[in-house]
């Protein structure tokens, strides 16, 4: 059982939805950050993604490549990724971290290295966004060897034919791509994503948290009301570049989580 | 033939997408159905003669196909050694090879009832090989192109325009073929259900690199008969500039079971394969990785984050290049060799003033590196180099890299 499971299990038994708050990695540097993660689950986060920044980041908006941009920018890479997890891990021992992002970095550090650093690190589970199930063997069947989650994108093209493969391989839990677009785009109405995650928890033991284009509490709220949480990326790192002290930003992510526990 | 199926190079890629270690489907969730079904239709379309009867009279009819197989007269005395052919896809419709596939993938797009054609291009001519065929099948256009080339490749954006194309500056990254690439991605990842996204070299997601090679097979084809008819015999050594390298492939493909040609792919050395990084020679200076689709050569630092290289062609300015050039490299089939900004551009010059041929800074590469290894080879040595460009795009860049002041404003 990872931190993951364990936080789903709370939760389930509290009947409480999940909030699971995105972060970018270094974003704006490598202090800045560390303190905002390490503020995220006193402001009610349950689940921590932590952006791997990347130079080409294929399904982000302009928010995310910014701040992939920004990280870089500032010297952050992916040993330094996994550094401030582990200086997460110091203060927090419970609050799971999976760390999102593409697939070149960690091929570059090597697989079977990559997952002992991450395990080492306290990383809990893996989104990597250019890795679909036909490519399972590259790191998906590692990473589950090694007792880390990984977690799949299902979106609306998974069609019901395609849907098992996705789930096939998937554990912690799977994320609903509630809209066919780039992180930070246009809002997902609740209406439309419910038939999708009912369809996909039809198929699933695994929580389904909805994300892509929710930034208001009363959208956090309305979506994990259909689901068993909500994700906030984008709408979270704007208001690092706009620049806001990491109290300000805490204050908006309670917002957003207060919203998604009210479902 | 028995034969060959076996110890064939020309068997790739296996049913993952893999030539080798290289290729794969690296994609987002969101579009792996949508390569899943292009793969079926283009399986399909592949073994149908009334797709293939449909390409070859547009290739005959509008783009002008066969080119010619052209002696090089005064360039082979100038050399003093091997007898130099150039395969003339200049002279197609829209100035390069970028249309052979183009036309392939358009056609495909209309079978799927697509109605939306995007494109990423780097110098141009891949967007304006898309902008003319979807202006010939009343098609809408949207082409992404690196904000960065649009500057310098102004005649090639006005043409994509008067075409009826939408031109989207990409100001992301550097703003080069890289970044346009991934704009297109998050274009197409938006908009999947009236969109097809024509990639224009043969790089990408699974289907793409095979299917865009079968389309540039022409080349190599064309090649093979034209030679034995001018000479009776095939060529020793055939050669072609490689930025993701789809024109290189085509010349390739058809001849790489022949042991005894010597294949050589040309990459833009830049200022110099050095350690900062200022070329574009993915196999000389990169190493594998995983970027847009496939596994890769690509140029990258150390914690694995992608290098924008340089070159003064903004065609081959690319830190990746297709993965079947990638595992012909590693088994050794082809050979790839780096020239530099300087020497491609001297070459350009020699091409204008000896064969009255205004070539492409691309094929310009492959050129420099004809002039470098004919004059050590004997006479009846032959070379077939593929002339995949006409350079009246590169004017000003080479008129600005020879102190030449031709904008007169």
């Amino acid at each position: 059982m990872t931190r993951i499971d364990r936080k789903f299990a709370e939760l389930a038994e509290a009947k409480r939805k999940a909030f699971v708050a995105y972060v970018m990695a270094g974003d704006p540097d490598y202090d800045t950050s560390l303190e905002l993660i390490r503020g995220l689950p006193g402001a009610g986060v349950d689940v921590i993604e932590l952006g791997m920044p990347f130079t080409d980041p294929m399904a982000d908006g302009p928010t995310i490549q910014l701040a992939g941009q920004r990280a870089l920018e500032a010297g952050q890479t992916l040993r330094k990724t996994l550094d401030m997890a582990r200086a997460f891990r110091e203060t927090d021992q419970t609050t799971p971290i999976v760390m999102m992002g593409y697939y070149n970095p960690i091929y570059n550090r090597g697989v079977d290295r990559f997952l002992e650093d991450a395990r080492e690190a306290g990383i809990d589970g893996l989104i990597i966004v250019d890795l679909p199930p036909e490519e399972d063997a590259e790191l998906c069947l590692p990473a589950q060897a090694a007792g880390l989650n990984f977690i799949r994108l299902a979106t609306p093209t998974t069609d019901d034919a395609r849907l098992p493969a996705v789930l096939n391989n998937t554990s912690g839990f799977v994320y609903y791509v509630s809209i066919t677009g780039i992180t930070g785009a246009a809002a997902p109405q609740a209406s439309d994503v419910a038939p999708e995650v009912s369809r996909i928890k039809a198929a699933t033991e695994l929580p389904v948290i909805v994300g892509f284009g929710i930034r208001t509490p009363e959208s956090a709220r309305a979506i994990a009301g259909i689901a068993d949480g909500a994700v906030v990326g984008s709408a979270i790192v704007k208001q690092i570049e706009e620049g806001r002290p990491v109290p300000e930003i805490l204050d908006f992510v309670r917002g957003l989580a207060d919203g998604a526990h009210a479902a | 033939m028995p034969e060959d199926l076996i110890n064939s190079y020309k068997t790739g890629p296996d049913e993952n997408g893999r030539f080798g270690l290289f290729g794969g489907r690296f994609v987002s969730e969101t579009l792996m159905p949508l390569i899943l079904e292009l793969e079926r239709q283009y399986e399909h379309a592949k073994t149908d003669d009334s797709f293939w009867a449909e390409m070859h009279d547009l290739w005959t009819h509008y783009v002008g196909r066969p080119s010619p197989l052209y002696f090089a007269e005064r360039l082979t005395k100038r050399c003093g050694g091997a007898k130099i052919y150039l395969k003339r896809d200049e002279l197609n419709h829209t100035g390069a090879h970028k249309i052979n596939n183009v036309m392939g993938q358009i056609i495909l797009a209309r079978r799927m009832g697509k109605t939306r054609i995007i494109a990423e291009t780097g110098a141009g001519q891949h967007g304006v090989a898309t902008a003319t065929v979807c202006a010939k099948f009343g098609l809408k256009c949207v082409v992404y192109m690196g904000a960065h080339d649009v500057e310098r490749q102004k005649p090639n954006v006005f043409r994509m325009k008067l075409l009826g194309a939408e031109v989207i500056p990409v100001t992301s990254g550097r703003g080069t073929l890289k970044d346009a690439m991934n704009d297109a991605l998050r274009d197409w990842v938006t908009n999947v259900r009236d969109t097809f996204y024509c990639i224009g070299t043969v790089a990408g997601p699974h289907p793409y690199p095979a299917m865009v090679r079968d389309f540039q097979a022409i080349i190599g084809q064309e090649a093979r008969a034209q030679m034995q008819e001018a000479e009776g015999r095939l060529p020793d050594t055939i050669i072609a500039c490689i930025g993701g390298g789809s024109n290189a492939m085509g010349l390739f493909y058809p001849f790489l079971n022949d042991n005894d040609v010597r294949i050589i792919g040309v990459e833009a050395g830049g200022k110099g394969v050095n350690d900062r990084m200022e070329h574009c020679a993915s196999l000389s200076g990169g190493r594998p990785g995983v970027l847009h689709g496939n596994r890769t050569y690509l140029l990258q630092d150390a914690d694995g984050q992608i290098l924008e290289g340089h070159s003064i062609s903004a065609g081959l300015d690319y830190p990746g290049i297709g993965p079947e050039h990638a595992w012909l490299h590693d088994i050794g089939r082809a050979e790839y060799v780096a020239i530099t900004d300087t020497e491609a551009l001297a070459a350009f010059q020699v091409c204008c003033e000896e064969e009255g041929i205004i070539p492409a800074l691309e094929p310009s590469h492959a050129l420099a590196h004809v002039l470098k290894i004919a004059p050590e080879l004997p006479a009846d040595h032959i070379i077939c180099m593929n002339m995949c460009g006409r350079g009246d795009k590169d004017i000003f860049t080479v008129a600005k890299a020879l102190n030449f002041d031709i904008a007169g404003d």
